[in-house]
């Protein structure tokens, strides 16, 4: 019978398809490139960055293979290999917000690095969060960024006359976006509120430090009330979508947006793309002042590196101002250290840089940082400031209310951790919404 | 013969799941009730209060409402086109089994590249002059063109999941009965309900349940098209897994997914009864 | 999209002519059944095209808007740059490995369980049926970290290994389910003839019912390949230098720019569509044989 015949070469050729994969090894072949340390980060994940980077690596110190992840499996992969007491890792790189949860316990001691590479200059406050609320160092500050606006030409000429775009304030960035909607007939400012967008980070350490002077002390003051009913009339001039946009790039590249605020890194393609077209501008200032905030990647030891030497070797040569400028050049990620820019940067970089350096330099500037000694909670008080926003501009309920909600949860938080504050709001004492 | 114990033949699996994920299972069933100091159910207070819990509840319900029975419906229509033998069936059935293929993730960006604002549907409309700008099917202010997007494209992908199981199904039902059927005068539609149906049961039944399970685990493709606007519960559990920091309420909802999971699986297995004329 | 399933063919009116009617009927069912096909055809194929012409068009052909159907300007070099990235060739070998690996395991532990479901009624039944869905129905990231820490204790861990037992756990209740659905459909008469005719109950089981039941096992196998394939996060937490190609080139595929999502979406789609292809094949041969 025919059938028969046909089901048992079928049934032969199941049984030799899988007797010659278990022949081929259970371990499967190596995706680090050359092998050596493993060099693991949750920074420049997208393919091409990641090549960029490891072209940079391979040019500074050889042995280091980068291997990317996701920030979710990067903390999970560190806690079960140490808590395993088998760590495949000899090197880790990520945020101020990836590294400093895992301080209690998962990372080296790295004080002394530090020490021997004590000329470099960090600024005092990277030092500050590279401690992790101890009085230990726990990551080497290995890169910064920052978050400022992008406008194309077509914006610039619906600026509002008298206006400086280099000086801008938030009721100079709400006329502009106005006159601009109506210029255009529809609108073109865009946020990053995506589920991978920083908005949060535009109220926390933007908008409102700019209109209070604080981030979590004046969480539900009049001040912020204000803040937050300026944030609903701006979004009523923003592109709809927006709710989808993690990158700004990619709108700004496709036209549809024309106006954006967006972190360094998120901004960079559209004007490498056209540098003429498009400018680079510091964020606005408030009634408090020009608040920014400071983004923070480093590098840190995991406890029972593969190869802490090798580890230690890899931070100092990647902590060299010269390296640093180079990661600039390919990355977009500022140096942490004090090194002079060269000139010959592309125009891309060299507007965001020159951005930057306003943004940092302006006399009214108040720096914010990203949440210090939260650990594994800080992804919760970002979540109060998303929340905050769903709920006031994007779902039109009480902004009173609303803030007195949101200043409970965030209360609750803080009460549990019993944390000092951070800048800007003072540092004295246990942290507490007012 | 019908005496000997079946477990022999169902240890292998068992053993293969309690070895895998049977300690990980009760280590996550047990954090989203302790804390350090015990039991507790501040975890499910914080859930329930959370502003995106009720609505990736409600989400996830009314998305599997609309897209099973619809996927059923399909399937089965497309099962009898490939009984009907047309032409170049060869090819129409290859092209309905290829998002079988297809990821989550890359469903998502296929349809984004059609729904996006400057998307090759709105390019449509508006070379056909349509319309102005294009619509706007992914703002958050349009609720109903969100859920339809979500719909569609989830139609698309796992639509042939559910054909699939229905052919493999429909091909081992004896011809006869159709024909003896056809032969008594029987309609399409009385050959359908009559003869067909009922043989197929133990497909449909495996082909629901598995639909449903799969489904309530999809999210990529939502997140996709329309970011954090249309909130599902596995992307809450991410969200608070990855993002949020907190394995515990994570875990709660979790555990509500596979509350929901295996109350509908259990539902299946009790109303949509295997023939016993079939055994 | 819809298919009018019930009457997809209106019955010709009457004509004088007895004879050429059920002709005519015939000709213009089979239209209405191609035209159906069509419809189907299109819509599954459509966005693949277009996600297709995407990954081909230039970074400044993807912008324009209104978007043509043909990109204005074609460049391959982000479809390229993920050939060129490090460990996608090593990462596509162990895809490749992990799916057969996977295949073969479910086969080997599900199918038996299947027919086990379909063939015996015994208490415990549905309990087992549960506990089996259980692990698929609870999102797989609660469970990454103490998983890897099983496997680091094991010491499997970052092997091709690990994220096949992953996987084929992933893969066990398609394949015990639909296995079972599709032996429960070939008829015990058969398997019993068989007997009676002398044949071992083994024998019976390897000549009458598996190549009956081989539609489903082909088709469970295609679900367990291509759940493989696809997977990420197992793949993510239990792997570290010896990745799978979505666990080592498109995690980050989402938040890359748009030229290079839509070329590492269609990089995913390629290797799947072939194997589809070789699928769909040994598929239709196979039901041209099992008529009855």
């Amino acid at each position: 019978m025919p059938r028969i015949t046909v089901s048992r070469r079928a049934v032969l050729r199941t049984a030799g398809l899988g007797a010659a994969a278990l022949a081929a090894g259970c371990t499967g072949f190596a995706t680090t490139g050359g092998g050596g340390m493993v060099f693991l980060s949750t920074q420049f994940r997208p393919v091409d960055e990641a090549q960029r980077f490891r072209d940079l690596l391979a040019r500074t110190i050889s042995g280091v293979s980068y291997v990317t992840i996701e920030e979710g499996p990067f903390a999970g992969q560190v806690r079960s290999q140490v808590d395993a007491g088998a760590t495949r890792i000899g090197l880790l790189g990520g945020l101020h917000g990836d590294l400093a949860p895992l301080a209690d316990g998962y990372l080296e001691d790295v004080t002394d690095v530090l020490a021997r590479l004590g000329d470099h200059r960090w600024p005092a406050d990277y030092l500050e969060l590279a401690r992790a609320g101890s009085d230990r160092t726990w990551y080497v500050p290995w890169a910064t960024a920052s978050y400022i606006l992008a406008a194309h030409q077509d914006a610039l000429e619906n600026l509002p006359s008298g206006v400086d775009p280099a000086a801008l304030s938030y009721d100079d960035l709400l006329d502009w976006a106005v006159a601009a909607r109506r210029a255009e007939g529809r609108p073109v400012l865009g946020l990053p509120a995506g589920p991978k967008g920083l908005l949060h980070r535009f109220t926390q350490g933007y908008l409102l430090p700019s209109f209070t002077g604080g981030q979590i002390t004046t969480f539900r003051s009049a001040e912020a009330v204000t803040a937050w009913e300026y944030l609903r009339e701006l979004w009523a001039n923003c592109v709809p979508s927006s709710t989808t946009y993690d990158f700004m790039q990619e709108p700004m590249e496709s036209g549809e947006v024309r106006l954006a605020w967006d972190h360094v890194v998120r901004l960079v393609s559209a004007p490498r793309q056209r540098p003429d077209s498009w400018r680079m501008l510091p964020s606005p200032r408030g009634p408090r002042g020009l608040g920014y905030m400071a983004v923070l990647a480093g590098m840190a030891i995991p406890k029972g590196s593969t190869d802490p030497e090798l580890a230690r070797r890899t931070i100092e040569a990647l902590s060299l101002p010269r390296t640093q400028v180079e990661l600039l050049r390919s990355n977009s990620f500022f140096p942490a250290v004090a090194a002079d820019l060269p000139d010959d940067l592309s125009p891309a970089i060299a507007m965001e840089a020159q951005a930057v350096r306003r943004q940092q330099d302006a006399e009214d500037a108040i720096l914010s940082l990203p949440p210090v000694g939260l650990g594994e909670r800080e992804g919760e008080v970002s979540k109060v400031f998303q929340d905050t926003f769903r709920s006031i501009v994007l779902d039109g309920a009480p902004i009173r209310s609303t803030l007195d909600g949101q200043a409970r949860v965030l209360q609750g938080i803080l009460d549990e951790l019993r944390v000092p504050c951070w800048a800007p709001d003072p540092p004295a004492g246990r942290c507490e919404v007012s | 013969m019908r005496s000997r114990s079946p477990w022999l033949l169902l240890l292998p699996s068992l053993v293969l799941m309690a070895a895998l994920f049977g300690w990980p299972l009760v280590q996550a069933v047990l954090a989203a009730f302790r804390d350090e100091g015990g039991f507790t159910l501040a975890h499910w207070q914080r859930l329930l209060t959370d502003p995106y819990f009720l609505p990736a509840l409600r989400n996830t319900v009314l998305l599997i409402v609309i897209v099973l029975p619809v996927q059923l419906a399909l399937a089965i229509g497309m099962a009898l086109l490939v009984q009907a033998r047309p032409r170049f069936i060869g090819g129409h059935f290859y092209l309905w089994c290829v998002p079988l293929a297809i990821s989550e993730l890359a469903a998502g960006l296929v349809w984004l590249s059609v729904f996006d604002n400057r998307g090759y549907l709105n390019s449509l409309l508006v070379s056909l002059g349509l319309s102005e700008n294009g619509v706007q099917w992914l703002s958050y202010e349009n609720t109903t063109t969100m859920l339809l997007t979500v719909v569609i494209a989830e139609i698309w992908r796992a639509t042939s999941l559910v054909f699939v199981i229905v052919v493999a199904g429909m091909q081992v039902i004896p011809r006869d009965y159709d024909e003896a059927a056809q032969v008594f005068g029987a309609s399409l539609g009385q050959r359908l309900r009559h003869v067909t149906l009922p043989l197929l049961m133990p497909s449909l039944q495996v082909a629901l349940i598995l639909r449903t399970i799969l489904a309530l685990q999809a999210f990529a493709v939502a997140q996709a098209l329309t970011g954090r606007d249309f909130p599902l519960l596995v992307g809450e559990t991410y969200e608070w897994y990855v993002n949020l920091r907190n394995p515990a309420v994570s875990s709660a909802v979790a555990l509500v997914v596979l509350a929901l999971s295996l109350g509908t699986a259990l539902l299946y297995l009790r109303t949509v009864r295997q023939p016993e004329g079939a055994r | 999209m819809t298919i009018d399933v019930r009457d997809p063919v209106r019955p010709a009116p009457m004509l004088p002519p007895v004879d050429v009617a059920p002709l005519r009927r015939a000709r213009l069912r089979a239209t209405g059944v191609q035209a159906a096909c069509v419809a189907v055809s299109l819509f599954m194929a459509l966005p693949i095209v277009l996600i297709g012409l995407a990954a081909v068009s230039s970074r400044a052909a993807l912008a324009e808007f209104p978007k043509p159907l043909v990109p204005s300007e074609f460049a391959l070099d982000s479809l390229l740059s993920f050939l060129r990235a490090t460990g996608t060739l090593p990462a596509l070998g162990n895809s490749v490995l992990a799916g057969l690996y996977a295949v073969f395991w479910s086969l080997v532990v599900g199918a038996p369980a299947g027919y086990a479901l379909a063939r015996h009624a015994f208490r415990g039944k549905d309990a087992y049926q549960m506990f089996i869905l259980l692990v698929r129905a609870l999102p797989i990231v609660v469970l990454s970290v103490p998983l890897a820490t099983m496997f680091l204790r094991l010491d499997v861990y970052d092997t091709v290994l690990a994220v096949t037992l992953v996987h084929t756990a992933l893969a066990l209740p398609t394949t015990v389910l639909i296995t079972a659905s599709i032996f429960v459909s070939v008829p015990a008469d058969l398997e019993e003839a068989a007997q009676v005719f002398g044949c071992t109950r083994w024998q019976a089981a390897r000549r009458v019912v598996v190549p009956l039941a081989l539609p489903g096992l082909a088709a469970s196998s295609i679900f367990t390949f291509v759940l493989s394939w696809n997977e990420l996060l197992g793949a993510t937490v239990v792997t570290l230098g010896h990745r799978t190609l979505p666990a080592q080139v498109l995690t980050s595929l989402a938040e890359a720019s748009v030229a290079y999502r839509f070329a590492g979406g269609f990089a995913l789609i390629l290797p799947a569509l072939l194997f589809i292809f070789v699928m769909r094949r040994y598929l239709l041969n196979l039901w041209g044989t099992t008529l009855r």
